[in-house]
């Protein structure tokens, strides 16, 4: 399967320099990693439909103050989460330079607001770590696990758990 | 090459089922929804194996099996009849029509391919 | 189930569907006596049903099928005549498949033993109409194991008619050296001269000596396609030794079967007249997303096109004839395909009147009441996206109309109707809308009851008079039933309000006309398609609404004196004599920065149906346009108040208002004017 990695305007396509392991095919997981403040999260590339430069949206009535309203992706309307409020630290003040990845959850369509792209990490399955246990200020369901590159950590976000826990609280929040 | 197989079936949830099964067993197959339209696709090309169904609507197997089997041309393919375990009636008239044999529905997909493979490896 | 098969079940049950409502139709006619292509047909849909069940292991499905493949193959070949008790069963069978079916797709299963009744009685009528019908055959091998090595000494000669069925003696023995060690010895004493030799006939034979731990049966099965067709005999060596059937050939082919003659019944129609019947027209099954897509794109076509005219209005160019005749051109070819693409989408409500047979029979049958069903305008077409959310509610109204509207048979006897009671559907284009209509001949509204009760709930004053029509109205009102019984059909919690509710929501109206004594008659008014609609673009803050033109009452800037506050209830606007709650928009949205004071904004007047005129106070209006439809839960989920979302020429998305949904957000109730009951 092919998939276009459509970069917004105002950002160069991620280097596509390898890092960490090169692992055998077979066990190979690919991830786009990005940027929220200065920590580095990374999701499946599988998922990853397009990358695109912030947009304004259009807010949705009573919804969670992390679902920043909808988009128009060609055609279809597209909900974007800001990340940084699901991540609990706050909303986004998104300028032209912010980055929505836009993914596949499930079936549906949704855009994740983040600060900017960074790369497209290699690493082997044996390389991901469990998240530890720690203190649980936030709901960390969507933690995939950790990925160390060299000096850098990257955290690996799991989009079900968390669409998962966003579409609950929207619930929640809805009745 | 690949062997040419042309399934007959009126339903599409069993032609897929074939097809699929065929595929993956390394066959190339086309599709005919009744007897004369497997006729049709016979006339244009060259078929190493055909798998028909017998209820049918337009052309039944046993007609197409009938035809096939005094068409100077085709007459060598070998034909498979879907059949129903109950259905023994229909299953010795497709034979006596000329049928070369026959495959129990359900079937698994191993049991398609052995079969299969027994009359076109 | 094999998972490889299981892609399949979504396919297995569109087939199931198709093959369902091809059959209800043919299934109703056995009744006037059924010619032999019809049974036919309806014989090759269960046959289909029950040859896909089986490789997805519907064991119930199957089985039953099965059951009813028999009865109708005892149909199709005369050895039984459909007579009346015959007709019951067979139609409630089909009823049962249509219910195994839908079990098997929803995963849950039908109540243990649901169809063994059915069956039985199945079985019963097909015994009784035919005594000496032939026990289903049954078979049962089991392989003999062996461990050790065993040589069995096979001689094959084939005959020519094996050749002539396409098997290949060479592959047979290929399969035979698969099993185990084969040590050949070809026979080639029958072999003629080269010029007497017929290319075509079979003149070798062998004798092949197998070893090998296989079963018989896996020798036999090698040979399963041909024992007709050959001489064979399979013999284990040694077999004095431990006293084996030495032999074994022909006789594991099945018994000559029954007479295969073609009965040719007093009307002259026989089997073989299957292969006379007419091809429909070719059609191709395209998944339903490509057509939406295809249906989306081209309503933002129809969009642009709109714009563009606009633009160049604007701009004042508007009358250069060469443009002009541009535009309009480029507007004919884009209603053309609009309209085009629209009929592929277009399904007729045949697929939705289809049911109701059913779902009369089973309340009639519930209340101990007799219906039966009319259709007319059937092949009436309309969007799929409507005909999808027209099922629940025509079933209701339908359901109603049995239970409500007809009278008991005794009841019809003493008034000198006919025992059976009629439900007539219709459907008919009328002025770019379809209009259906539900009609009984039962008893029409009892409105000194639907007064009495709409009093008792406080639904209407005392003193207020009402025309009958308004009265009739009034069982729209949420909360109102007539019937003090809760039956097991109107048990499911839905009222008349809710059908209405549910038409509303499709864009569409519904009215009632009754007369007493001789039944009532609603009527709904559809538009054809859901996904393109009219609508007024209204800001709010920074954020631009759409308002379904259908729903505008008018739109108003209101004077500062005109707005009053009632304590407890929010603001209304006094408008020609009455009072119209306000909402406003940006607060029950939380927008900022957007107008407070409705005199310095606007207020657009909607009908909210039963919750009466509310004013929806808005920014400013930014003009009128047709928009595409699109769905907001595709990839988000429901917001109360939000129909869907659109996208403006800019690019921009836009929510769109649901004012009916925006009506139950705001705890407005109609007053006595009753605004609620009445009839649009």
């Amino acid at each position: 399967m092919t998939r276009d990695i459509v970069v917004g305007a105002n950002r160069a396509m991620p280097s596509s320099s390898q890092h960490g392991t090169e692992a055998d095919a077979a066990d190979s997981r690919q991830f786009i990693t990005f940027t929220i403040d200065q920590e580095e999260y990374g999701v499946d590339i599988m998922a990853v439909r397009e990358i695109k430069g912030w947009v304004p949206t259009a807010s949705i009535p009573k919804a969670p103050a992390h679902v920043r309203g909808v988009i128009n992706l060609r055609g279809i309307i597209v909900p974007i989460f800001d990340l940084r409020a699901r991540f609990g630290q706050g909303l986004t003040e998104p300028t032209r330079t912010h980055v929505v990845i836009i993914v596949m959850v499930g079936p549906r369509t949704i855009g994740l607001l983040v600060d900017s792209v960074s790369d497209i990490l290699s690493t082997s399955s044996a390389d991901i770590r469990p998240v530890p246990e720690m203190d649980r200020s936030i709901d960390d369901a969507f933690l995939d696990g950790l990925v160390a590159t060299g000096d850098r950590m990257v955290t690996l976000i799991s989009l079900d758990g968390l669409f998962r826990s966003t579409a609950t609280s929207a619930d929640l929040l809805a009745s | 090459m690949s062997k040419r197989v042309l399934t007959v079936d009126d339903s599409k949830t069993m032609r897929d089922m074939v097809v699929f099964t065929l595929r993956q067993g390394g066959y190339d197959t086309v599709e005919a929804c009744d007897g004369s339209d497997a006729l049709r696709h016979l006339a244009s090309g060259r078929f190493d194996c055909v798998i028909t169904d017998l209820n049918m609507p337009v052309m039944d197997g046993i007609e197409l099996v009938r035809s096939v089997r005094s068409d100077a041309t085709h007459r060598g393919v070998p034909i498979l009849m879907l059949t129903t375990e109950s259905d023994t009636t229909k299953k010795d008239a497709g034979r006596a029509a000329g049928a070369t044999g026959w495959l129990v529905k359900p079937f698994d997909p191993d049991k398609l391919l052995a079969t299969v493979r027994k009359v076109c490896p | 189930m094999d998972g490889r098969l299981s892609q399949f079940l979504q396919t297995y049950f569109e087939e199931c569907r198709d093959s369902l409502s091809v059959c209800e139709p043919l299934v109703a006619t056995l009744g006037e006596g059924a010619d032999q292509e019809t049974i036919n047909t309806i014989f090759r849909c269960i046959h289909s049903i029950k040859g896909g069940g089986a490789a997805f292991g519907f064991e119930r499905l199957v089985a039953f099928c099965h059951g009813l493949e028999t009865a109708l193959e005892a149909l199709r070949s005369h050895r039984v005549v459909l007579d009346r008790a015959g007709y019951s069963v067979l139609v409630r069978s089909f009823d049962m498949v249509a219910d195994l079916v839908a079990a098997a797709q929803t995963g849950v299963d039908l109540a243990a033993g649901a169809e063994a009744g059915l069956a039985r009685d199945l079985q019963a009528w097909l015994l009784a109409a035919a005594p000496t019908a032939p026990p289903s055959p049954c078979q049962a091998l089991t392989p003999s194991p062996a461990e050790e090595p065993v040589t069995w000494r096979i001689q094959f000669a084939p005959e020519s008619n094996l050749l002539r069925k396409a098997n290949e003696p060479l592959l047979l023995i290929r399969e035979l050296s698969r099993l185990g060690q084969v040590h050949i010895i070809a026979d080639t004493g029958r072999v003629p001269d080269l010029d007497s030799i017929d290319p075509e006939a079979a003149y070798l034979a062998w004798d092949i000596d197998l070893t090998t731990t296989a079963p018989l049966n896996d020798i036999l099965e090698v040979f399963e396609f041909v024992t007709d067709d050959c001489r064979l005999t399979v013999a284990q060596r040694d077999a004095a030794a431990n006293g084996l059937p030495a032999r074994l050939s022909d006789d594991t082919a099945p018994t000559a079967a029954g007479p295969e003659s073609v009965a040719i019944t007093s009307n002259g129609s026989s089997r073989a007249s299957a292969s006379a019947v007419p091809t429909s027209a070719p059609t191709i099954r395209v998944d339903l997303d490509k057509v939406d897509r295809l249906a989306n794109m081209v309503g933002e076509i129809v969009i642009a096109q709109s714009m563009l005219a606009q633009r160049f209005a604007e701009l004042g160019v508007r009358d250069r004839t060469e443009i002009n005749h541009g535009l309009e051109q480029l507007a004919q070819y884009t209603r053309d395909l609009q309209d085009s693409v629209m009929a592929i989408r277009a399904q007729p409500v045949k697929s939705v009147f289809q049911r109701m047979p059913r779902i009369v029979r089973d309340v009639a049958a519930l209340l101990g009441k007799e219906a039966r069903v009319v259709t007319t305008g059937e092949q009436t077409e309309i969007d799929k996206t409507v005909i999808e959310q027209l099922a629940d509610p025509l079933t209701h109204l339908v359901r109603n109309a049995v239970d409500h509207g007809l009278e008991p048979p005794d009841e019809r006897d003493r008034l000198g109707k006919p025992r059976e009671g009629t439900i007539s559907l219709s459907a008919d284009h009328r002025g770019g809308r379809i209009v259906i209509e539900i009609a009984d001949d039962g008893r029409g509204i009892n409105r000194p009851r639907v007064l009495e009760k709409a009093r008792n709930l406080g639904l209407i004053a005392e003193d207020h008079a009402l025309t009958d029509a308004d009265i009739d109205a009034l069982i729209f009102l949420p909360g109102f039933s007539t019937n003090e019984l809760v039956s097991e059909i109107s048990g499911r919690g839905v009222g008349m309000d809710v059908v209405k509710r549910n038409i509303q929501a499709l864009g569409g109206r519904i009215s009632v006309t009754s007369t007493a004594g001789e039944g009532s008659r609603f009527s709904l008014s559809l538009p054809l398609t859901l996904a393109v609609l009219d609508g007024l673009v209204v800001a709010v803050g920074a954020e631009s609404y759409i308002i379904p033109i259908q729903v505008i009452v008018e739109s108003l800037r209101p004077r500062a004196t005109d707005v009053h506050r009632v304590v407890g209830r929010g603001d209304v606007l006094a408008l020609r004599g009455s009072y119209v709650p306000l909402v406003y928009l940006h607060r029950v949205f939380e927008v900022e920065g957007a107008v407070s004071d409705p005199s310095k904004g606007i207020v657009v007047i909607i009908d909210a149906e039963d919750r009466g005129q509310i004013g929806l106070v808005v920014d400013d209006l930014l003009g009128q346009q047709q928009v595409v439809v699109k769905s907001l839960e595709a990839n988000y989920e429901p917001v109360q108040g939000i129909g869907g979302a659109t996208i403006l020429g800019s690019g921009q998305v836009a929510l769109i208002l649901d004012a009916a949904g925006l009506a139950t957000s705001s705890p407005h109730r109609p007053g006595s004017d009753s605004q609620g009951g009445r009839i649009r």
